[in-house]
């Protein structure tokens, strides 16, 4: 009865500081957040000042908004074409048969594995002969690309688990696949599609690489540029409460949509095998 | 009535390259072009600014020989530099030792998620938090924690009498490496947990109540009946890590800037494609850790197919 006591007791111990050691980073850098000037060299372990300045003064940031904004749009569009393009794509590699079709869905799954950097210097080319250098069409462009073999890979799992009769009687109605996959397959495929739209939308938030090459104004910086790029007026004063108060903003919506789709992003995760 | 079904076959088919082309083109455009091109620049002499006067040069940006007048002989390129090859050592540890540790860790995580106790709900949200922050705010928020002189981790480990003095974790030579590995492994674990979790969940549970009326030992059930049963998913699991690591930049990028000590192949790479001016040379670079991923995956497939031979 001890032993099981002690044995239980040890268990949830252990649960505690599994717990406590993910969140604790992002609880640290809340209380930072609203730390400013001499309190932020005083190491505090439970929040001792509710101090506003910090989120004042990155709200007063114009090119803070407008990387809030521009990663906004740059994640939407990045969702509609990943989405539309794969769920096309998925159709035909999950509903018809044709000789290839697995050999076709490995290649696009291949791709997804392509270091980033291996791809740079030809997408550099073409971005710049297209003239979509240090324009937010570059990001929308380089980052559907990282989305779309795992969005065909998970949408196309998913319509083939789908029974073939609900497609038969509309085919002999006569309907077109355009009208099948809007009016049959769009509500079915829900799931998956809130699956791999939220998966694409966080790459697209949280993406730097491409980002850094491909853009230089600072009025078309996405999130994670701009908080990299937040200095202060020496080497030796880095704004730490700016720079975590910008932190909690930009990752709060995140985290909101992982309480609320919880499950739905573990799937993904686990069908495609992504890594934010 | 059989001509019709053909007919309808036929042309199911032809709509399915309609639809496929847009993806098809948009990937081959998007992505084998790139590199393609990557892999021709890196036989060229192509400058960053000047990307369209470069002349073939065979694989000079590889290695190359000279014979000077006095007699001596020069090799150059990247495979005989040594910040090439810092930056092959540094991802190569990197790889090998956020594997080792994060797959350990996943598996000890997703046991315990396996399980039914109060919390669980709670445990697994808490663990996909590290997973879901950009690795930018990551990144800065540990190298805050990490900081030397006000920095929360140097105070604790003072506190608790571990360390006798404040250390520069992010800008020490020799504890650079193992802060980005820290950080990496508190982001990353969460995927290879998640990714275990899903393989022993798919586990019947009656194996278990088998072995358990047998009085068979945890450990032994662990070995001889779980890690089996998972290793398809361990394997997938770990060859996704690994082509992920082995890329690895925006972490080594904010959290140890310009550091020898971590510097990764991507890092390297991209900083003379479009810092220095060195467009070829960085090309040359990336293509070598492409062609590195190759041979990783092919060695992997054939691990893979073995094992499949065997059973």
């Amino acid at each position: 009865m001890m032993k099981q006591t002690f044995k239980n007791t040890a268990f949830y111990i252990f649960v505690a500081v599994l717990i406590l050691f993910s969140v604790f980073p992002f609880y640290y850098a809340i209380i930072t957040s609203f730390t400013h000037g001499g309190a932020l060299f005083q190491v505090q372990y439970w929040p001792k000042h509710f101090d506003f300045i910090n989120y004042k003064t990155i709200f007063s940031q114009d090119n803070f908004l407008l990387s809030l904004v521009n990663s906004l749009i740059v994640a939407t569009i990045t969702v509609i074409c990943s989405l539309f393009l794969g769920i096309t794509a998925a159709y035909a590699l999950g509903r018809v048969t044709f000789y290839g079709r697995t050999l076709l869905l490995l290649s696009i799954l291949a791709i997804s594995m392509f270091p980033q950097v291996a791809i740079l210097a030809g997408l550099f080319e073409l971005i710049r002969f297209f003239a979509l250098f240090n324009t937010r069409w570059a990001l929308i462009l380089s980052y559907t690309i990282l989305s779309l073999p795992f969005t065909v890979w998970v949408l196309t799992i998913f319509m083939r688990s789908l029974p073939v009769e609900i497609e038969e009687a509309a085919i002999i109605d006569g309907a077109t696949p355009w009208i099948i996959i809007t009016h049959i397959f769009w509500p079915l495929l829900r799931p998956a599609v809130i699956t791999t739209g939220l998966l694409s939308f966080i790459g697209a938030w949280n993406e730097f690489l491409f980002a850094l090459t491909f853009i230089r104004s600072e009025s078309l910086r996405t999130v994670p540029m701009a908080i990299a790029f937040i200095s202060g007026a020496s080497e030796h004063e880095i704004p730490w409460g700016i720079i975590m108060a910008a932190s909690v903003v930009v990752t709060v919506p995140l985290i909101i949509l992982v309480l609320f789709f919880q499950r739905r992003i573990i799937e993904g995760l686990v069908l495609g095998g992504v890594k934010g | 009535m059989f001509t019709s079904e053909l007919n309808l076959q036929a042309r199911r088919r032809r709509i399915a390259f309609l639809f496929l082309a847009p993806t098809l083109t948009t990937l081959l455009c998007v992505t084998v072009w790139p590199l393609v091109r990557t892999i021709w620049f890196s036989f060229t002499d192509t400058t960053t600014s000047h990307l369209y006067e470069g002349h073939w040069i065979g694989f000079d940006n590889y290695l190359s020989l000279r014979t000077l007048a006095s007699g001596k002989v020069v090799w150059k390129g990247t495979l005989v530099d040594p910040a090439w090859w810092n930056a092959v050592w540094n991802t190569l540890y990197f790889t090998i030792l956020s594997l080792c540790f994060e797959t350990t860790f996943g598996l000890i995580i997703a046991l315990t998620l396996n399980t039914h106790f109060r919390g669980r709900n709670l445990l697994r949200t808490a663990i996909l938090i590290p997973w879901v922050i950009p690795s930018i705010v990551s990144a800065k928020m540990w190298g805050w924690m990490l900081n030397d002189q006000f920095g929360i981790i140097n105070d604790f480990l003072l506190n608790v009498g571990l360390i006798r003095e404040k250390i520069a974790w992010t800008a020490n030579f020799d504890t650079a490496m193992i802060s980005v590995l820290f950080v990496d492994i508190w982001k990353t674990t969460p995927f290879m947990t998640l990714l275990i979790l899903s393989g022993l969940q798919m586990i019947p549970p009656d194996i278990y109540e088998a072995a358990c009326l047998d009085g068979v030992h945890p450990v032994k059930v662990f070995f001889h009946i779980t890690l089996p049963l998972i290793w398809p998913t361990l394997f997938v699991a770990i060859i996704f890590r690994v082509l992920d690591a082995l890329r690895m930049f925006d972490l080594v990028y904010i959290l140890t800037p310009g550091s020898s000590a971590t510097k990764t192949m991507s890092a390297v790479s991209r900083e003379n494609m479009i810092d220095f001016d060195q467009f070829a040379y960085g090309a040359a670079q990336s293509t070598l850790l492409f062609l590195f991923l190759i041979f990783f995956v092919s060695i992997a497939l054939q691990i893979s197919k073995t094992k499949l031979l065997e059973e």
